[in-house]
């Protein structure tokens, strides 16, 4: 990697500079500094010690009461891959604000450190106080599809009763989320099952949602059932992508598993 | 509707209307307009090729497409160029799709050699595109390129073999090698087979 990088503005940002615009006086160079190091990966000596700070932030404030840059922060520490941040998500998870639990929640999921699991059961639960709800969905009171979809990534079989509760909630979403988990879970298919119904639904915002998470556990009797949804070829194939990947995994290249072949052959058709 | 109705009835008359339809900025007529114009084939090339020029970049990169499904030798300069140049990588997928399911036999003999170079050339280069999806198209294509000329031109051949051999170690994609070594043998069995 290069040691600097265009910027929006195609001016060049250095990861030095990065790094000085996090304790920077002006609030919205820190919000785009901690974005940034994210985004490339900057993972340099005092990076993860400045975004780990930025977590406790009380500087920078939405009307609303929200925090941006420990939203940026957490999104930032899951992608730099270091454990050292596991203690201070956690401690985000307790946040007001509904966006900095999501981000800290999927990070944990990157972060692939079951330490947090008793924690995002609590939050599964509703039982952490002072966490306010979705600001867009006020009858959202936890960011569910994240917590369950770390929660089945971490592997927490302890989440299974709590998870199954999730699958008729009123927000298709967070079903897709419960059934996504559950299936990583359980290994059964009633899950898998579940999902590829959802590709039949009349929404595409929904059916775009079930192919996703159909790539993210690579349930293979989807196949056909993803190269048939009415939706663009383009997250067909990602989700295609993600079927075959675990095919590939489960073998060992160059050998390749009749599953793996029909997954291209797909995947070919819908170039 | 009225779009996917003129697509299914199959007629040359329904062409310059299917071709109005790449330019309505409505992607589920321009989806049923691609797919009426590849199943009318040969005879929507013309009339696509004459009116590319004066094409938004919307329409035109849904005339890209539909060349791309035709495989009439008569588009290779323009999936050539959509292949290696256009900015939205699904163009650049299907064009370099394309490229690899050119109908040769259509090409006159002496044009044949020197335009399989060009894909050859176009198909190696996009064999390194950053998108994993466009270098998977690029396998694709390169796999039928290797069947075609496997006879005529040994030699491109074996540079198309030189690549994956490269590819199967080197992409840093997972899906990717796993295109290249089903590409690999599928190239094998071709040319045992053709050696029978």
């Amino acid at each position: 990697m290069s040691d600097s990088f265009d910027n929006f503005n195609g001016e060049q940002l250095t990861p030095a500079q990065a790094i000085e615009n996090l304790r920077s006086l002006d609030l919205g160079l820190r919000v785009y500094a901690a974005w940034w190091l994210g985004k490339f990966r900057v993972n340099q000596p005092g990076v993860v010690e400045r975004l780990i700070e930025a977590l406790e932030d009380e500087a920078d404030r939405t009307e609303a009461g929200g925090y941006p840059l420990r939203r940026n922060a957490a999104r930032a520490l899951g992608k730099l891959g270091d454990r050292r941040a596991v203690p201070a998500l956690i401690t985000s998870l307790s946040c007001a604000d509904f966006y900095v639990r999501e981000a800290a929640a999927q990070s944990l999921e990157m972060l692939d450190d079951r330490t947090c699991v008793p924690v995002l059961i609590q939050l599964l639960r509703n039982e952490i106080a002072g966490t306010e709800p979705s600001p867009v969905k006020l009858d959202l009171p936890q960011p569910y599809e994240a917590i369950l979809e770390a929660l089945g990534t971490l592997g927490a079989i302890e989440a299974i009763p709590d998870a199954k509760s999730f699958l008729d909630h009123p927000v298709n979403r967070v079903q897709y989320s419960a059934a996504r988990a559950l299936y990583q879970l359980t290994d059964d298919r009633q899950y898998g099952d579940r999902l590829i119904q959802a590709l039949k639904g009349a929404d595409l915002q929904l059916r775009r949602s079930a192919l996703a998470d159909l790539g993210a556990i690579g349930y293979l009797p989807a196949a056909d059932a993803i190269a048939e949804t009415l939706a663009e070829n383009s997250l067909k194939l990602i989700a295609l992508k993600g079927l075959l990947e675990r095919q590939v995994g489960e073998t060992n290249l160059p050998d390749l598993s009749d599953g793996a072949i029909k997954v291209m052959t797909l995947m070919d058709s819908l170039l | 509707e009225a779009v996917q109705a003129l697509a299914i009835a199959q007629t040359k008359a329904a062409i310059p209307a299917l071709i109005a339809a790449l330019g309505y900025n409505n992607p589920g007529a321009a989806v049923a307009a691609v797919d009426g114009l590849i199943g009318l084939g040969e005879a929507s090339v013309l009339p696509l090729l004459e009116q590319l020029d004066s094409y938004n970049y919307g329409a035109r990169a849904w005339a890209v497409r539909a060349l791309a499904g035709i495989g009439d030798p008569r588009g290779l300069d323009i999936l050539l160029s959509a292949a290696q140049n256009d900015f939205a990588m699904s163009v650049r997928r299907a064009a370099t799709k394309g490229l690899g399911s050119i109908h040769w036999q259509q090409l006159e003999p002496n044009r044949l050699q020197f335009a399989q170079s060009q894909v050859l050339k176009a198909l190696l280069n996009v064999s390194q595109d950053h998108e994993w999806i466009v270098r998977y198209a690029a396998v694709l294509s390169l796999q039928s390129l290797a069947i075609s000329v496997s006879k005529i031109q040994p030699d491109w051949l074996a540079q198309i073999q030189t690549k994956l051999d490269s590819l199967a170690e080197t992409d840093e994609s997972l899906t990717i090698r796993a295109r290249v070594r089903f590409a690999q043998q599928q190239i094998k069995l071709a040319l045992t087979a053709s050696h029978q």
